[in-house]
């Protein structure tokens, strides 16, 4: 029989590896759906390495796939790591769309340098918001916050529906559901000519410098890791818990609604209902894969980006279905769940005690 | 109100509400005998998703309906062993392993479908089961509607309720599915394996899961669709807080459940012209919250729900 016994010590390496080896188990996974699909995987990969970065184009296209991957992994990062279970970033990146195309298609029509902080404030509190009812009903009456935020996210779509037939439709839309266009000066300025890659993604990079430090070198960091790790001992060192959940909840909440800011007031400059294909559930992975660090976001996006844009191109160019990406982005979520395991735990034969793993 | 009370004396609004109400009664009871064991599954919304789409597919690839039906239990029960895997053995956070699951079920589940059917704008439709018709007993009045015309599967979901109830309250198994879920080390000190039994409460769990999803594509309608769980399974896992972990209660939660989606739906047509249909269609999952919300302050959680257990390990 074999036996599980933690690790005297956990290896620094192990962050750094471990995310990496399981995003290569994860790709080379996917050539199993390749194979069943008839394909042939090598060129399969060569397609989707084309498709990501074969030309400027392609990885302008990566990058702005990134940018609100990096809004909700941060979003998602934050919350685990005090164990706040938000699972409604989908939702909140709903409101924080909804915030952004109410202030910015005509309501205030103000110069660039106002209208664009304005949307990306006003998004953010709205994304915040979203996180309001949960957090108080968990501290209030021990309602688990993943069911509520769950839920929500189903809530606030059909709510969006409602205001996209009703008070947000376009009026020049054509009875399509679908918002009024963003002034053009309320609109992330694109980082370079003729491509959709825009300025949001900058505010995505600084964010996440700015949320490294924050959790590294703050007071407020040590709390959000002493509310995380050990709750009662937080309560006996005078952490007010309350207090620091909802702190956490609404930066959490309002990162995940800039993701929607990004998305309407950085690339489709309207809204619509299918807005995101779940950017709010893939932030989760992407927080996984970085292991809960901010710094780490940055590149667990890139590679969630580069799994999503390279499926699109190879799915176009050699017709298989593009939900291999959120194939591959499962399995990338569990092979990094197991390498956590691997990483605190070694296995040893119970009768010698000899190492296995 | 006059309405809603005539509303409520009709026997075709009963029988809509037991029938929303299969799917979800195989969901709770699936989650309930997982939590029961100390396993929170989160792989619940994906696990329907396998269920709807394999029951469906290998009914219409001339497995027959109770075939589809085997199916689409083994499949469940597939994904349920990877959690079980992933969260007993290894003890990892089930929260995440869940999520985990639900993303790649779906991901598999999607793939699958579109690889088979590469081109189709509307999948292809099966025969789905049939409303039973029992002599005398289908043509009672009320409950001759209500009851005894649903299909089969409303019947299994049924009978599920009394056997979990059974087997929970009634035998020696379920003692220990419900020691191993509140005091796993009184249950390793008998000499039982932990791991045994809770891993076999959650395949089992999964497997039941995935029945409410067939139900879906092989009864309330006769294909698949994308979207089309929509959120049933995370209204399972509050329902099983609300029936705090009892077999009879998540009957009585899913049947309230149920009538009030069918409350809600007749409502709309009466109403549609004074309140936007998305009120109407937003209320099951507000009603969702608000169950957990009543429940959660007394709820009496299974004492090692969410905590792994390690041989060896005190």
């Amino acid at each position: 029989m074999i036996r599980i016994e933690p690790r005297a010590k956990v290896s620094n390496s192990s962050t750094i590896f471990i995310p990496i080896i399981a995003a290569i188990v994860s790709l080379l996974f996917a050539a199993i759906p390749i194979i069943s699909a008839g394909a042939n995987p090598l060129i399969a990969y060569v397609e989707m390495a084309k498709g990501v970065f074969g030309s400027v184009f392609a990885v302008s296209e990566m990058l702005t796939r990134a940018t609100p991957l990096i809004f909700t992994g941060l979003a998602a990062a934050i919350a685990f790591r005090a164990k706040l279970w938000n699972i409604g970033a989908e939702g909140q990146l709903y409101l924080g769309a909804i915030a952004a195309v109410s202030v910015g298609s005509g309501f205030f029509d103000l110069p660039a340098i106002f209208l664009l902080p304005l949307i990306i404030v006003l998004g953010a509190c709205a994304g915040a918001v979203g996180m309001v009812a949960p957090t108080y009903l968990k501290v209030r009456f021990g309602a688990d916050e993943v069911v509520t935020t769950l839920l929500l996210n189903f809530i606030i779509i059909i709510f969006l529906q409602m205001l996209l037939e009703g008070p947000l439709q376009d009026p020049m839309g054509l009875g399509w559901p679908q918002s009024a266009p963003i002034l053009d000066q309320g609109m992330f300025p694109p980082l370079i000519d003729r491509m959709r890659v825009h300025s949001g993604l900058i505010l995505a990079v600084i964010l996440a410098v700015i949320a490294h430090f924050m959790i590294k070198h703050s007071v407020w960091g040590f709390k959000l890791r002493a509310v995380g790790e050990n709750s009662s001992a937080a309560k006996h060192a005078g952490i007010n818990i309350n207090r620091s959940l909802f702190g956490v909840a609404l930066l959490s909440g309002g990162l995940a609604g800039l993701a929607g800011v990004s998305e309407v007031a950085g690339l489709k400059g309207y809204l619509t209902a299918d807005l995101s294909p779940g950017f709010g559930y893939a932030g989760i992975v992407v927080a996984m894969l970085a292991g809960l660090s901010p710094i780490g976001v940055l590149i667990a996006s890139v590679f969630i980006a580069s799994v999503f844009v390279g499926a699109d191109s190879m799915s176009r160019a050699m017709g298989i279905s593009s939900f291999l990406a959120d194939l591959v982005v499962s399995v990338s979520l569990l092979c990094v769940l197991v390498g956590g395991f691997i990483a605190k735990f070694k296995i040893v034969r119970a009768g010698t005690g000899k190492k296995i793993l | 109100m006059i309405d809603i009370l005539n509303i409520l004396l009709t026997d075709s609004f009963w029988a809509a509400s037991l029938r929303i109400a299969t799917p979800l009664i195989f969901g709770v009871l699936g989650a309930l005998i997982c939590e029961r064991s100390g396993t929170l599954n989160l792989g619940i919304e994906g696990i329907f998703v396998v269920g709807a789409m394999c029951g469906w597919m290998a009914t219409w690839l001339g497995a027959g309906l109770w075939g589809g039906i085997l199916v689409a239990f083994l499949c469940g029960a597939f994904f349920g062993l990877i959690h079980a895997l992933l969260t007993v053995p290894l003890g990892l956070s089930q929260h995440v392993s869940g999520l985990g699951i639900t993303l790649f079920a779906t991901s598999v589940s999607y793939f699958t479908y579109r690889t088979a059917l590469p081109d189709v704008s509307s999948p292809p439709r099966i025969e789905p089961f049939q409303p039973l018709d029992i002599p005398i007993l289908s043509d009672l009045p009320f409950i001759g509607l209500v009851l005894f015309q649903q299909t089969a599967l409303t019947w299994l979901a049924l009978i599920m309720v009394l056997l979990v109830w059974y087997v929970l309250n009634r035998t020696n198994l379920g003692l220990a599915i419900k020691a191993v879920g509140d005091n796993p080390n009184s249950v390793d000190a008998q000499g039982l394996s932990v791991y045994a039994i809770r891993m076999w409460a959650i395949v089992i769990g999964s497997a039941l899961m995935a029945l409410g999803g067939a139900f879906l594509t092989m009864s309330a309608f006769d294909a698949f669709f994308f979207g089309m769980v929509n959120g049933r399974g995370w209204v399972c896992i509050a329902l099983v807080i609300f029936a705090s972990w009892r077999p009879g209660k998540a009957l009585i939660g899913a049947l309230l459940f149920g009538a009030f989606d069918a409350l809600q739906v007749r409502l709309q047509t009466e109403m549609g012209a004074l309140v936007p249909g998305q009120v109407f269609l937003m209320a099951p999952y507000v009603l969702s919250i608000a169950a957990l919300v009543i429940a959660a302050r007394s709820a009496d959680y299974p004492r090692a729900l969410l905590t792994p257990w390690y041989k060896g390990q005190r």
